[in-house]
């Protein structure tokens, strides 16, 4: 095998000058996101090397407090964030999301673990439960935050015919349903994309990490596979979920859709 | 007997204490100033808006016992706007239809196979009323179902409703017509 090319600080500034062919392009453009931009990088480098010591820590206890803590917080996180992507908010929907977060990606990453990859050690060894998780959260995030922004607006923009079909004695699941339809779909799309595209049009992450750290491209390539296939049944419970969660906060006990619920912000 | 009581029913800053009966085969016309709350009681008749107090009941049966679908099926509600579903005329028919296990019919003077997205505000309208007769509801609740219908369009839509009352249904229309009553020999009654 051939050994890994170790990265020091000085590589990382040199990567760093990256972000400039981004901040020339700001200014030739004059977009005005010369500010944003250097935070995000910032942001970028200070949220990885704070990952980086926190895993150090991870696999250096054992036992499952650690792993399960760092995933709770991550996972807490990612449905936070899942809401504040999106346009609009109901009372409920961040208890929602985390919940739906922590369900799908839980449920996903234990049956990845310990009846896909069938890891030697417990199910909470951090190289992988970790690791998995985190990709497997990083994208239910996107179906999730999509999905729940979908159906809050179809909800809030399609209320005339949703009550066209409640007002003619629809029960509330047949009223939402073209919302729902609707939202599970543009959730479910990036993923469906990703699986068309992977390897033809792009090198995945996961895989393009293991090939650096000089894995063999064959186990390489069934890793990235097997991380594509989680990552799609997490988006899809994750998407389900959320949507049919937005459904039960817009509705009240007499399935009436409450709109004056929806509170649209700038997101 | 009456058919359609509301007692108390409530809603501030709008209508408080309001007392209303609707019986069998009768037609009253709903007017008042814009912004008085007309659409507002109409929607909340037919239980898409919560009330702050009040009972509302069918042929003596309180509404909270009813479940929502019976309920609206029962006491229908035609939205102002006359709002429609995404395809063609027929198939708007045929999914209300299928919600109310009927079977659809032909909606007069419209092309089955019109976009129903394209009609116009006066065909939307008669799309509209066709929809709320069907599977027989026992009380119509029309919000200015005819406002964008020419003279004889409007007639029709009227001789509709009158037959609609004729066979025992009840209705409570809200206009900005004034002589809306007075052409359907309604009572009249104001917010």
């Amino acid at each position: 095998m051939i050994a890994i090319v170790q990265l020091t600080l000085t590589d990382l500034g040199l990567a760093a000058l990256l972000v400039l062919a981004n901040a020339a392009v700001d200014l030739i453009l004059r977009l005005g996101l010369g500010r944003r931009l250097l935070l995000a990088a910032v942001r970028a480098a200070v949220q990885l090397a704070l990952l980086g010591w926190v895993l150090g820590l991870v696999f250096e206890t054992e036992g499952p407090g650690a792993v399960l803590l760092v995933t709770l917080v991550m996972a807490t996180v990612a449905g936070v964030e899942a809401v504040r992507r999106g346009s609009r908010r109901v009372p409920g929907v961040f208890a929602a999301s985390i919940g739906v977060m922590l369900v799908s990606s839980f449920a996903v990453t234990s049956y990845g673990l310990l009846v896909v990859l069938d890891i030697p050690g417990p199910w909470y060894t951090p190289q992988y439960a970790v690791p998995l998780l985190g990709m497997v959260l990083g994208n239910a995030l996107n179906g999730i935050s999509l999905g729940l922004d979908a159906a809050l607006e179809g909800f809030d923009e399609d209320r005339a015919r949703v009550e066209l079909l409640l007002a003619h004695g629809a029960t509330r699941r047949q009223a939402a349903a073209p919302v729902l339809r609707r939202a599970a779909r543009r959730g479910m799309i990036p993923i469906l994309n990703a699986m068309i595209a992977v390897g033809v049009i792009s090198v995945p992450g996961m895989m393009t990490g293991q090939l650096l750290a000089g894995e063999d491209p064959g186990t390489a390539a069934r890793y990235q596979l097997f991380i594509l296939f989680a990552i799609a049944g997490a988006v899809a419970l994750g998407t389900v979920g959320v949507i049919l969660a937005a459904e039960r906060l817009v509705f009240d006990e007499r399935d009436r859709l409450r709109v004056d619920r929806i509170r649209r912000v700038d997101s | 007997m009456d058919s359609l009581v509301v007692r108390g029913l409530t809603r501030t800053p709008w209508w408080r204490d309001l007392d209303l009966e609707l019986e069998g085969g009768e037609v009253a016309v709903l007017r008042g100033p814009s912004g008085s709350g007309k659409t507002l009681l109409l929607r909340a008749l037919a239980d898409l808006d919560p009330v702050d107090a009040g009972e509302v009941s069918l042929d003596g049966r309180s509404r909270e016992a009813t479940p929502p679908p019976v309920w609206r099926r029962a006491v229908r509600y035609a939205q102002q706007g006359a709002p429609c579903l995404p395809g063609t005329v027929e198939e708007n028919v045929a999914a209300v239809a299928a919600l109310l296990n009927v079977p659809p019919t032909p909606v007069p003077a419209l092309d089955p196979r019109a976009d129903a997205s394209r009609l116009s505000g006066g065909e939307a309208q008669r799309l509209a009323l066709h929809r709320a007769l069907l599977g027989a509801p026992r009380v119509l609740l029309l919000d200015e179902v005819t406002a964008a219908l020419d003279r004889p369009a409007a007639a029709e839509a009227e001789s509709r409703v009158q037959a609609f009352a004729r066979e025992g249904g009840s209705v409570l229309w809200v206009s900005h017509d004034a002589a809306l009553a007075e052409r359907l020999g309604a009572r009249e009654m104001s917010l």
